[in-house]
């Protein structure tokens, strides 16, 4: 006898993430006269921990066999529900998650009918296809117990020590010829005034001597496949090709200083950067008796919307070495806001202002202008324009996105940010995992850093990266493409020539030539189903049935 | 370490709620912020793990005041109440300790200038946060304090009515007469003890009521507060309290003032700041849209000083340094955004655990070394160690971790080698 299908809806308040706009009561009523659901529950927030107990004693007592909820995005919640199924013993993939949330309720806040209505519509889809959901075990894979580190500035050689430390075994793949990345061409650090290079050196040092610690220098990535515990990487060294396989990957990428050509008289000599005044510094020139310093060049512009985070601290921090080395020197700084957070910048700014470094407020709409021998700035504050001599004038340019950055996204289908930063896998939650399991990040290839956080980090991308390389054994989603036809394929090999994941191959076997599905590899995004002529794949959990069932759904007349 | 006694086995409840539904007992709901109540019975909040309820021994009848009760015990199905239970002393051996003993929210009503306490409309942006919530006292409606507070008075006048016009009705039907023949009566020089007092009590009842109406009219009159102002840097940048930026709450601020705008978009928005510090990833963009799709203003100046008017409504008087001249302008709520200042016991723990503290009380580290405390083997994450966003406390959680595997691993490694 068929199974009797019993399907239970959670509808979510999210606070008032949902019920703020949508008639929850409504949802939770319509759910109801649904096709096969005998349980509703509404919820103030069905991930609470009493909301999870709902699930679970609904499960049991109501003896369900399909659990819908209708709340907020699966990126986040759907492990959370999964496992609570699980644990109430029903096959976790029984599972159908409805946003309401990012998908409905947040883009319709104004339009409370409408809303509900494509709510409701959203549900009726969630439980037709509930209805036709199948068990799926998840795939055992082992775990390569090797790390890859991209990148061999401050957090790379911090994460790689992190994990050589821990008895890991660990590539450090730097593409310039030295380690220490931007630390080389700064000066003084702060706020410990320890010498930027010395700690990079000592860093670089450990990094060598280190016997779990692989490095390679002058090194580009030419190909990542593979899926997490299960990378294969290809790298070229000054031509010659080497090959090796990784478990987990942490990218540490860096990030470069932006080149302010055009702007205020750039010229490198009288109208320099703040990075080519810490060279300055190193190579004992300075000289300069008015220094002006301008804040937010090709900052938080319309071309540029970000704020860099750190060029407020590097201007505080060179313009307190100025004070401390020629004390006489007159210098300004020109701002829109000094982003001096937390406690130790701050009381460096206090330490500026105390050794008569000025700061002066400028309004972006009436920027300074550089003139021979003075800088002219609308004094907001006073309210007119005033001129300040100078014989330097240094600029404070963003941190911008790494010139390779796209090129790395692509090679490990990773995400970049508007700015081409690399984007995290959750801005709260993941601050230092991708979305993609097994690969991390940390330092400036996230957002521009200070050393200490970028050490933080290094430290945290490290430790991330540690849980799957300790586990041994990685379990896979299930969600993959399955031959759920033999005898319809025909061997084409159009779905291996168009899968990006190379999770496919043609093999000759009884019964000629087949295609066969590498589960570990297939991260399910079903292109190969899609472009079958014969329906002989498919992926778990989105059968052509499953959708088509939503899709009718859709079309039904909603109650 | 003491585990405190809270009364109920961790094992058996449920987390069911009964008991504290059937509670005779209020208590003040410090997790609003003390905005409403919650019983004595408790769970600190809807979300708290483990769903595991609480007896706030202080305020429990039978526990804090000797009285006889124990209603929660007699609800209780799972028989998870343990009036006996003892705070218990635990010791535990661990290689490496983290420290992530957060922190505490600077208390505003030291300021005398800004009136925090003495004006009911100012609150911090803590207590704001409650008001927004939709779990929290007013279901994420922005009803304002002195609305609050009013309610509450109605509520306590009507009760008072209510048991005087009974007392008054059952006279009058006693002994037969109006009260206002009474009054009459009295007036033309009755002096018999009890219509004397019987007339006063009419007179008294008749004047309360008349308050109460004035009070129902107030309220049916308010409305829920549509424009706001922030008031950044309140015990922060300010060398009276402390000298150093709490580095989060030019951010919250913007985005109290979003959620407030979303709940409803008549709602206007002023933040008064030194700078508007957002430099996190997104947070200049989340500033500006704000400004753009919020109704977001913000002002360049520090506030002054914050005054009341007959409505309750506070006025915030500032200098607008891009204007330059001095204002006030009346608001109907203004937040405070309070400093992040080292959690009540870390200085007593930093002693226990041998640790240093920097010169504003947080736990010491080295810039290079961020989560080293000056122990080694102890490590610091959050806002333990100064103020900080959550993705930073976030990612700083996974190193503190980090380091006290390596320190921990390391320390087998030595023992190997010297066994």
């Amino acid at each position: 006898m068929a199974e009797q299908i019993r399907i239970g809806v959670f509808v979510c308040n999210c606070g008032s993430n949902i019920a703020g706009y949508l008639d929850v009561k409504a949802l939770a009523e319509y759910a109801k006269i649904l096709p096969h659901v005998v349980f509703v529950r509404e919820n103030l927030y069905t991930c609470s921990e009493n909301g999870i107990n709902e699930i679970k004693a609904a499960i049991k007592e109501q003896g369900l066999n399909r659990v819908v909820v209708a709340s907020c995005t699966p990126r986040t919640h759907e492990p959370l529900f999964r496992g609570t199924c699980a644990e109430a013993g029903l096959n976790p993939y029984l599972f159908e998650m409805v946003n309401i949330r990012d998908q409905c309720s947040w883009v319709h806040m104004q339009e409370k009918e409408k809303g509900t209505t494509k709510a409701k519509d959203l549900i009726r889809m969630g439980v037709a296809k509930a209805a036709l959901l199948k068990p799926q075990e998840p795939i055992q894979s082992e775990m390569d117990p090797r790390a890859l580190v991209i990148g061999g500035g401050i957090a790379g050689m911090t994460a790689a020590m992190a994990l050589g430390n821990r008895g890991y075994e660990v590539t450090l793949i730097e593409k310039s010829g030295e380690l220490g990345g931007l630390l080389l061409k700064l000066d003084k650090l702060a706020p410990s005034g320890a010498d930027a290079v010395a700690v990079a050196r000592k860093q670089a040092d450990l990094v060598r001597r280190h016997p779990n610690i692989h490095l390679l220098l002058s090194t580009h990535i030419d190909e990542v496949n593979g899926y997490i515990g299960h990378f294969q990487v290809s790298a070229s060294t000054n031509g010659s090709k080497t090959q090796f396989g990784t478990g987990v990957i942490v990218v540490a990428t860096g990030a470069r200083v932006f080149r302010p050509a055009g702007l205020y008289g750039y010229d490198g000599e009288k109208v320099i950067t703040q990075l080519e005044l810490e060279e300055v510094f190193k190579s004992g020139a300075f000289a300069a008796k008015n220094v002006v310093m301008i804040q937010c060049v090709g900052a938080r512009n319309d071309e540029r919307k970000y704020c860099s985070r750190i060029c407020c601290m590097v201007a505080i921090k060179n313009a307190i070495e100025i004070k401390e080395k020629s004390p006489e020197t007159g210098v300004k700084v020109l701002y829109r806001d000094i982003q001096a957070y937390g406690t130790e910048n701050e009381a460096l700014l206090q330490r500026a202002k105390e050794l008569g470094v000025i700061f002066i407020k400028y309004d972006p709409a009436r920027p300074p202008r550089v003139e021979a021998g003075k800088v002219i700035v609308h004094h907001d504050l006073l309210g007119r324009e005033i001129e300040l001599p100078q014989d330097l004038v240094v600029l404070s340019t963003p941190l911008v996105a790494g010139e390779d950055n796209e090129a790395i996204s692509k090679l490990l289908r990773v995400s970049l940010d508007a700015n081409k930063f690399f984007l995290e896998g959750h801005v709260k939650l993941k601050p230092l995992d991708f979305a993609t399991d097994g690969i991390y990040l940390c330092g400036n290839a996230h957002y521009p850093a200070t050393v200490r956080e970028a050490v933080s980090q290094a430290l945290g991308a490290a430790s991330r990266a540690s849980i799957p390389l300790s586990k041994g054994v990685m379990s896979v989603e299930p969600i993959v493409s399955t031959l759920v036809d033999e005898d319809a394929c025909r061997g084409c090999g159009l779905c291996v020539a168009l899968c990006p994941y190379g999770a496919l191959e043609i093999v000759r076997g009884e019964k000629g030539r087949k295609v066969r599905v590498i589960p570990v590899a297939c991260k399910g995004c079903g292109i190969c189903a899609a472009t079958c002529y014969h329906h002989a794949l498919s992926v778990n959990s989105y059968s052509d049935a499953q959708i088509g069932e939503q899709i009718r759904a859709f079309l039904e007349e909603s109650a | 370490m003491r585990k405190k006694a809270r009364y109920v086995n961790e094992d058996l409840c449920t987390g069911c709620g009964s008991c504290a539904e059937k509670c005779p007992t209020p208590a003040v709901d410090t997790f609003n912020t003390g905005i409403g109540q919650r019983k004595a019975i408790y769970k600190y909040f809807a979300q708290g793990i483990p769903s595991v309820f609480t007896i706030d021994a202080p305020s429990c009848r039978q526990l804090g005041q000797g009285k006889k009760c124990g209603v929660c015990a007699k609800t209780c199905q799972a028989k998870a109440i343990d009036f006996e239970q003892k705070d218990r002393m635990v010791e535990i051996e661990a290689g490496a300790i983290v420290m992530a003993t957060g922190y505490d929210v600077f208390d505003p009503s030291v300021i005398p200038e800004y009136g925090y306490g003495r004006i009911k409309n100012v609150v911090t942006a803590l207590e704001f946060e409650r008001l927004l919530s939709a779990s929290g006292p007013t279901a994420g409606h922005l009803d304002r304090p002195s609305e609050l507070t009013l309610e509450k008075e109605i509520e306590e006048t009507g009760k008072e009515v209510r048991k005087l016009s009974a007392r008054i009705k059952q006279l009058e039907e006693k002994q037969g007469k109006t009260s206002d023949e009474v009054i009459s009566q009295v007036k033309a020089g009755a002096s018999d003890e009890p219509l004397v007092e019987w007339a006063k009590q009419a007179e008294s009842l008749a004047e309360m009521q008349a308050a109460l109406a004035a009070m129902n009219r107030k309220m049916a009159a308010a409305t829920t507060a549509k424009k706001l102002a922030f008031i950044q840097c309140v015990g922060s940048r300010d060398f009276r309290f402390n000298r150093y930026c709490s580095s989060y709450c030019c951010m919250h601020s913007v985005k109290e003032a979003m959620i407030a705008n979303e709940h409803d978009r008549e709602v206007h928005s002023s933040i008064f700041c030194m700078d508007l510090r957002a430099v996190g990833r997104g947070f200049e963009e989340y500033k500006l849209r704000g400004g753009q799709q919020a109704n977001i203003e913000y002002i360049r100046g520090r506030v002054a000083e914050i005054t009341e008017d007959e409505a309750k409504n506070p006025v915030v008087w500032f200098e607008s340094t891009t204007e330059r001249h001095v204002k006030s302008e009346v608001f109907d709520m203004v937040v405070l955004a309070a400093a992040c200042v080292p959690s009540a016991g870390t200085a007593r723990l930093a002693q226990l655990a041998g640790v240093e503290l920097d010169t504003n009380g947080f736990v010491k580290t080295d810039p290079l070394m961020p989560l080293a405390t000056t122990r080694p083997g102890i490590f610091v994450c959050g806002c333990a160690q100064g103020p900080m966003d959550i993705p930073e406390s976030v990612a700083q959680a996974s190193s503190a971790a980090a380091c006290a595997a390596e320190a921990v691993i390391g320390a087998q490694i030595t023992l190997k080698a010297t066994a």
